[in-house]
């Protein structure tokens, strides 16, 4: 951000298609050795982490703030699909739905009257806030507690909780998004037009407990039991239904490939077309965006908050729009990822994968830049796949010399941790040596 | 009796187990607030630095172990500790050189320099997890309890037992030492009025002749020792597993912003208000309220929030403090 350096990068207009172009060499190369489908897999991931990364840099690269809560936001898009797209779980509406409504109302009544207690009250202010925030947590409490309870009754082997609404899966990506911004904007009130590193510690915790939340509440989205057969979004089909269907098997005839592969491959490519799409409008929408008024508006804040301020700009507003709108956009890469595993595993979101690696790609691929993050986002995927194979390779050519023992097995047993090493390093070398990344902001 | 007992129950699972909680706590913020105040950033790397300093004090315990060194009735580990205090000074001295000092040559912003310390903890992380693996690890060895709860059932009489464990003695004792040695330092050495002269202004500083790379080298050893302190009483006390540790970093943070980023007497009182509304909301007050309250009956258990949620509870804390005190209790006034 204000490391800004003179000049332009080298190779000039060329920098960024030839940069795209060495990615795509890679993939093929990649699908050369391992065949397509372990290529498309790393492809698909790569785009929902330019998606994520195009979040991330919004709020970094654009205004400067420093979101450590990202893992957060992705889970909470994440929830999205759950509550959307599943199929509603019989009887538990009624069983507790009502119960958890009103319980929710409790707390937001409660929280409002504690606000207005703290606007309107001059002596006993502090007294009368703890009583109120402290009944209404017992009430709240007392109609929560029954609700949940009967929803975990229900067939607490394959439901026991609430279940979606049984809606097309597509609609859910916005949904994540929204979620996810909710929640920004709560943190966002709070944290924002206090010291920049206040943010990130907020973030942090936000984060955190946003996982601790999607792991423990059960009725919500059966917490560690992990909700499992989240529907395909439209038009990808399931292989299976696809290896079945006589046109599908006639085609593969035709050009006389595997029916089996075949229709993997097709899968992933549908998947990897839509996932591509998303991409492509919020590409153009974000550089629409950057190149407007707005834009402008958010970059001289950037650069130089004091002055801003003094024309006028709404500093701490402006910031709290883009923090709320870079956190929706990693709220729908959330979402589109738990739509492309088709499961939702709250134990596996952790914040060093889905933070700190999305801040590698947006650092690396050249904050403030949108092409730059996709570029990082795409490029730092691939490495942190393959460095977990690599390390062991390296590790056993390193330790060939040694004999066997169980120093030797230690080193070949933990070099698979030596990605986060390479991340870091990766990470130092960028900030330190070329801080623009690999595609500078103009 | 029944009011006797029900202090033993506060006593045993609340006041005990949190103040041997607050003292990590505090010996963690310590360090977050001095490299803050010193140094002028927030080190993401802290957690990490307390799980490199603690393995390295684990793998030390083991060789002497294997050796039959022993401690008597004390755990190995302290005994180790000052091989991974040295082991963890050379690393962030190390780190300094190679990676921070050139973004305070080139005076760069603060929160750059946050962004490097996220790519130190990615170093250090793998590094720490390379060294020691990712599962749990117990070293806790010597005598297990200071007073067990037989003994004191025996003595008093009372229903309730209360069990001091040695390492939440030693948590305490330790931490009471190290905080008054360190305040020692900074108000009565040459070195420590340096430092405290660099936080305060370090221009006024560098013109007094104040030689800033040996300030900045204390505070990165003070740093080292207190998260290696920190992270070793942790881990004796509950385990080590490197996870736990980086997750330590938001309530370590939350105890230096309460008690003001900058000062240590806060990082103190915010590590023990941190550690105490922890453990108070995810305790379940049943056992104690069946003894206060006579007729009291219930099926639930009185805990506020469950344990999966104590970091909710930092959290809370921090920005109800962010919303009315954004300096924080102590007045964040530098070290």
């Amino acid at each position: 951000m204000s490391t800004r350096q003179p000049g332009a990068a080298r190779g000039g207009k060329l920098r960024a298609p030839l940069l795209f172009a060495a990615m795509a060499a890679l993939i093929a190369i990649e699908a050369a050795t391992t065949g397509w489908n372990g290529a498309l897999v790393i492809v698909n991931m790569g785009l929902i982490s330019a998606i994520l990364a195009l979040g991330v840099n919004m709020q970094w690269g654009y205004a400067g703030l420093f979101n450590t809560g990202v893992v957060g936001f992705i889970a909470l898009g994440g929830l999205g699909p759950v509550l959307v797209s599943m199929k509603p779980t019989p009887g538990a509406f009624s069983a507790g739905g009502w119960g958890i409504l009103i319980a929710f109302a409790i707390a937001l009544v409660t929280i409002m009257a504690a606000v207005w207690l703290n606007r309107h009250l001059t002596r006993m202010k502090g007294l009368a806030i703890l009583a109120v925030l402290i009944a209404g947590f017992f009430l709240y409490r007392a109609v929560f507690d029954p609700a949940v309870a009967a929803i975990q009754a229900i067939n607490p082997a394959s439901a026991g909780y609430l279940g979606g609404l049984g809606l097309p899966t597509l609609l859910s990506w916005p949904v994540g998004a929204l979620l996810a911004a909710g929640a920004a904007w709560v943190v966002g009130k709070t944290a924002l037009g206090l010291r920049s590193d206040y943010l990130a510690v907020a973030t942090l915790g936000i984060g955190e407990i946003i996982v601790a939340v999607l792991k423990n509440e059960e009725w919500l989205d059966r917490g560690v039991l992990n909700v499992t057969g989240i529907p395909r979004p439209w038009p990808v089909p399931y292989e299976v239904d696809l290896q079945a269907d006589p046109g599908f098997l006639e085609r593969v005839a035709a050009f006389g490939l595997d029916p089996v592969t075949t229709s993997t491959i097709t899968v992933k490519l549908l998947y990897g077309a839509l996932f591509a799409a998303v991409l492509l409008v919020l590409i153009w929408a974000l550089q629409l965006a950057l190149n407007s008024p707005w834009g402008r508006m958010m970059r001289a804040i950037r650069d130089n908050e004091v002055a801003a301020e003094a024309m006028g700009k709404n500093v701490t507003g402006r910031h709290l729009q883009i923090f709320i709108l870079g956190c929706a956009v990693i709220g729908l890469a959330g979402a589109m990822m738990i739509s492309l595993d088709g499961q939702m595993t709250p134990s596996s979101y952790n914040p060093l994968r889905y933070t700190f690696l999305i801040w590698v790609m947006v650092i690396v691929g050249g904050s403030g830049n949108n092409w730059g993050s996709v570029l990082g986002g795409m490029l730092i995927w691939f490495v942190w796949i393959k460095a977990e194979v690599w390390g062991p390779q390296i590790m056993h050519v390193v330790t060939a010399t040694l004999a066997d023992g169980p120093l030797k097995q230690h080193l070949v047993d933990s070099a698979p941790h030596m990605r986060l090493v390479m991340m870091g390093l990766i990470l130092l070398l960028v900030l330190r040596f070329s801080p623009r990344g690999l595609l500078p902001e103009k | 009796m029944d009011i006797l007992n029900a202090l033993v129950a506060i006593l045993n699972y609340v006041v005990v187990p949190a103040t041997a909680y607050g003292a990590q706590l505090a010996l963690g913020a310590l360090g977050v607030t001095l490299i803050y105040g010193i140094l002028r950033f927030s080190n993401f790397a802290h957690g990490d630095t307390m799980a490199f300093g603690t393995a390295i004090t684990i793998l030390i315990t083991w060789a002497l172990q294997a050796a039959g060194i022993g401690f008597g009735p004390l755990p190995t580990a302290l005994l180790a500790l000052p091989f991974g205090i040295a082991a963890t000074a050379l690393l962030v001295l190390g780190t300094d050189k190679i990676v921070y000092s050139y973004y305070r040559k080139v005076r760069a912003a603060p929160v750059v320099l946050t962004m490097v310390s996220v790519g130190v903890m990615f170093v250090m992380n793998g590094l720490t997890r390379v060294l020691i693996g990712v599962d749990e690890i117990k070293f806790a060895d010597g005598a297990r309890f200071l007073i067990s709860a037989q003994e004191f059932k025996k003595a008093t009489g009372l229903a309730e037992p209360l069990a001091i464990r040695s390492t939440q003695a030693i948590t305490v004792v330790t931490a009471a030492l190290v905080v008054a040695a360190l305040f020692w330092f900074l108000a009565k050495t040459r070195t420590g009025k340096s430092m405290r002269a660099f936080s305060d202004n370090e221009d006024l500083a560098l013109l007094s002749g104040i030689n800033p790379s040996r300030v900045v080298a204390m505070t990165w050893i003070i740093a080292a020792a207190l998260a290696t302190i920190a992270g070793t009483l942790y881990g004796l006390d509950k385990s080590f597993k490197a996870f736990n540790y980086f997750q330590l970093l938001l309530p370590v943070f939350a105890a230096a912003i309460v008690g003001g980023l900058g000062n240590p007497l806060g990082a103190i009182a915010g590590g023990f208000i941190i550690a105490y509304s922890e453990v108070a909301v995810t305790y379940a007050w049943k056992k104690v309220a069946i003894y206060l309250i006579p007729g009291f009956q219930s099926d639930s258990l009185l805990q506020l929030l469950s344990t999966e949620y104590k970091f909710a509870v930092s959290f809370t804390i921090l920005i109800i403090v962010l919303l009315f005190k954004p300096t924080g209790l102590f007045k964040g006034k530098s070290v």
